[in-house]
């Protein structure tokens, strides 16, 4: 990819801001030792509501933690030091459109869960994956972070 | 600095042909890394945000609890047989708690789950243990719930209509005959509140025994000779006030205990109902005749009703009576006798003791030393003769203390029970909420240094959780008030009713004595009587300690 100066400059600040994001997101939750994504699964609302309540009360709920809190951090450190970066943005647009899906602004939908701002089907976490398809599609990682490096080694995961 | 990198990086680019110059290896160095500083920024800002939580946290954590669960008893020992003696809602509900539901009730409830993935009661149900009881006799005077009663007993295996069933239990036409069967060891007591008293006094003489429903009793004398014949007898005895499995209600004692509210002056208690079902006007079920309801056993015992007739006549309240007469068979009276003096204790006996058995649990008050009430019935005019808004004013001299309780069934704003110290106010739900008191002498300096808040609780109390210290998340107090936290005890769900016949029944097997006990018993029904009295007579009522009697002062 050939970017101007700018280009690369604007995408390589959107991944490192929105690696910063998820990395937080993640650490927020390994530091409560309380934290626990079931309620908020049990406020699951629209067409797959039943799946995600049902999730709250399985008995795979340590892995969802699990998943919620490193797999946020490794997705948010992948994208701002530019460290697989493509398999980051992915999982990164996976894990988004889960929690999109299980919390779905519809009209009329309410939540437990006080919601900060007001949004009608599109939703910061759907803002975020659109960004992260702009971070898949122009890849900057190869040129400003780690996977410079790493593709000398593993070069089908970059 | 950036701007410097950013150059650097341009030049890079532009110099697209790759040279072998010493400066390229470190330039290719610098835009693998170039964001690296970001990553340490971050770590830096986590790591200082973390320390100074933990300082606050412990600043804050004045106390610290051990936090185990009170887990439920081991179903350990023999079988034990039981009779139950009425089948309607609160007899269903008990009957629930000890794992037997009427077939077609699993129908309605699977159904239920199918449509609304949130209603989890089937499934909750299903999980909840094996008490390793046996329904061997059921008793309702009313055909169709008698007949319930028996569908329910005989589903062992907790099936739908398509399901396995054990053994039927024998349907009694009279409660004389159950507690007179040999294959029955203890009874559950569901009836209206009028056959409460001498039920149990029938079924503590035959030896079984007894869970009642709350309230205690009916009228004042017999309170008295239940409390005789339970203690003679030396039967295991628990009256329903399930309350008293409630985690939040065992911590929130400890804090009173720990003296963290300071000196408590006063205590607010409320019921709050808005719709006809909570102002008990229960449906009436069609086709209900003297042919299904045996009016005769429902009309009370012999001697209750001479009782309760010399009290009202005796203080000039015959207006508080009927108006039908007694023997005047009536589907209204039937459905909903909570709606006459009659056969009820109003809101005093009804919900205002859930309410003093709490704090009874809490601070041991005892009998209150005097009692005003007043009300009327201002929202359901429907020929009720107990009012539908009560207030009633408790005094504890002994203790110091005022209990307010405030009910009406014509609004359901929520609020909560609050106990309130010099120190700090504490908020009774199914959480706790402890607030500081903006003058407390306790909390001065945690609240001059900014440590305490006085304007939001500095400490909650969510059952379940696996707190060590005092600060919960206001995302998991948002979720726990309204439902979404469930409270687990040792990993698993537990409906009050059922740990609170679970109580009774660890208690028969090994001779204990159960939580809400005979003397507690006694305690609740002289003071929602005392409540009751002041009302209908419109004047202070007062505890004799010495005489235990009702005295007009």
């Amino acid at each position: 990819m050939n970017y101007s100066t700018k280009q690369l400059s604007a995408l390589v600040i959107i991944r490192v801001l929105v690696g910063w994001h998820f990395a937080y997101e993640g650490l927020a939750k390994i530091f409560n030792p309380n934290w626990s994504a079931a309620m908020y699964l049990r406020d699951s609302q629209g067409f797959f509501s039943r799946f995600f309540i049902n999730l709250a009360d399985s008995s795979a709920m340590p892995v969802v933690d699990l998943i919620n809190e490193w797999g946020l951090l490794l997705i948010g450190l992948g994208l701002m030091c530019g460290a697989f970066s493509r398999i980051a943005s992915v999982c990164g647009i996976l894990i988004l459109a889960l929690y999109s899906l299980s919390h779905p602004f519809f009209i009329g939908v309410q939540y437990v869960m006080p919601v900060d701002g007001n949004y009608l089907w599109i939703d910061r976490n759907i803002i975020e994956m659109a960004t992260l398809l702009v971070i898949f599609i122009f890849p900057t990682s190869q040129i400003i972070g780690l996977d410079r490096f790493i593709i000398k080694y593993v070069p089908k995961l970059v | 600095m950036y701007l410097n990198l950013y150059k650097m990086i341009e030049k890079d680019l532009e110099q697209n042909k790759p040279k072998e110059t010493p400066s390229k290896s470190r330039r290719e160095a610098l835009k693998t890394m170039l964001t690296l500083p970001v990553v340490g920024a971050l770590g830096v800002g986590v790591l200082k945000k973390v320390l100074k939580e933990h300082d606050l946290r412990k600043k804050r954590n004045l106390f610290a609890f051990e936090n185990k669960p009170k887990l439920p008893q081991d179903v350990v020992g023999k079988e034990i047989r039981l009779g139950i003696i009425g089948f309607g809602i609160r007899g269903k509900q008990l009957l629930q708690g000890l794992g037997f539901v009427e077939p077609k009730v699993i129908d309605e409830m699977a159904l239920k789950s199918k449509m609304d993935s949130k209603d989890t009661r089937l499934q909750l149900f299903r999980e909840q243990d094996d008490l390793n009881v046996i329904i061997n006799g059921v008793c309702d005077i009313f055909d169709p719930y008698g007949e319930a009663a028996v569908e329910a007993g005989a589903n062992i295996h907790r099936q739908g209509t398509d399901g396995k069933m054990g053994k039927e239990p024998v349907r009694y036409r009279t409660y004389q005959e159950l507690i007179a069967a040999d294959d029955i060891d203890a009874v559950i007591i569901a009836s209206p509140d009028h056959w409460h008293g001498q039920m149990t006094i029938d079924a503590a003489l035959a030896g079984k025994h007894v869970y009642l429903e709350k309230p205690f009793t009916w009228t004042v004398p017999e309170t008295y000779r239940v409390r005789d014949v339970v203690k003679k007898t030396g039967i295991v005895f628990q009256l329903g006030h399930q309350g008293r499995q409630t985690d939040s209600y065992i911590r929130a004692r400890e804090i009173i205990d720990l003296g963290l509210l300071g000196k408590v002056s006063l205590i607010e208690v409320c019921t709050n109902r808005n719709t006809p079902n909570g102002a008990w006007v229960y449906p009436i079920i069609e086709g209900s005749s003297p042919d299904t309801i045996d009016w005769k056993q429902f009309e009370g015992p012999i001697e209750q009703i001479k009782e309760y007739e010399a009290y009202m006549k005796a203080n000039k309240l015959d207006h508080f009576m009927g108006p039908d007469a007694r023997n005047h068979f009536s589907l209204e009276r039937f459905f909903r006798w909570r709606c006459w003096w009659d056969y009820s204790t109003g809101l005093s006996g009804d919900l205002l003791t859930h309410e003093y058995d709490a704090i009874n649990q809490m601070l041991e008050v005892g009998i209150p030393s005097s009692v005003v009430s007043s009300g009327g019935i201002y929202v359901f005019p429907d020929g009720r003769t107990v009012p539908d808004v009560v207030q009633t004013v408790m005094e504890f001299r002994d203790k110091e203390i005022t209990m307010l309780y405030s009910a009406t069934q014509g609004n359901s704003r929520r609020r909560g029970k609050v106990i309130m110290g010099r120190d700090a106010s504490l908020e009774v739900s199914s959480t706790l909420l402890m607030t500081a008191d903006p003058a407390s002498v306790r909390y001065e300096q945690q609240i001059n240094e900014g440590v305490i808040k006085t304007d939001e609780p500095f400490y909650s109390y969510i059952p379940g959780s696996n707190k060590v210290d005092a600060v919960t998340s206001a995302t998991e107090l948002y979720f726990a008030q309204r439902g979404l936290l469930y409270t687990y005890v040792g990993g698993k769900r537990y409906d009050t009713t059922h740990l609170h016949l679970r109580e009774w029944l660890y208690c028969i097997r090994n001779n204990q004595t159960p939580s809400c006990h005979i003397d507690a018993s006694f305690e609740e029904a002289m003071t929602a009587h005392m409540g009751t009295r002041a009302y209908l007579e419109g004047r202070t009522m007062y505890w004799d300690k010495e005489r235990e009697e009702i005295t007009r002062g």
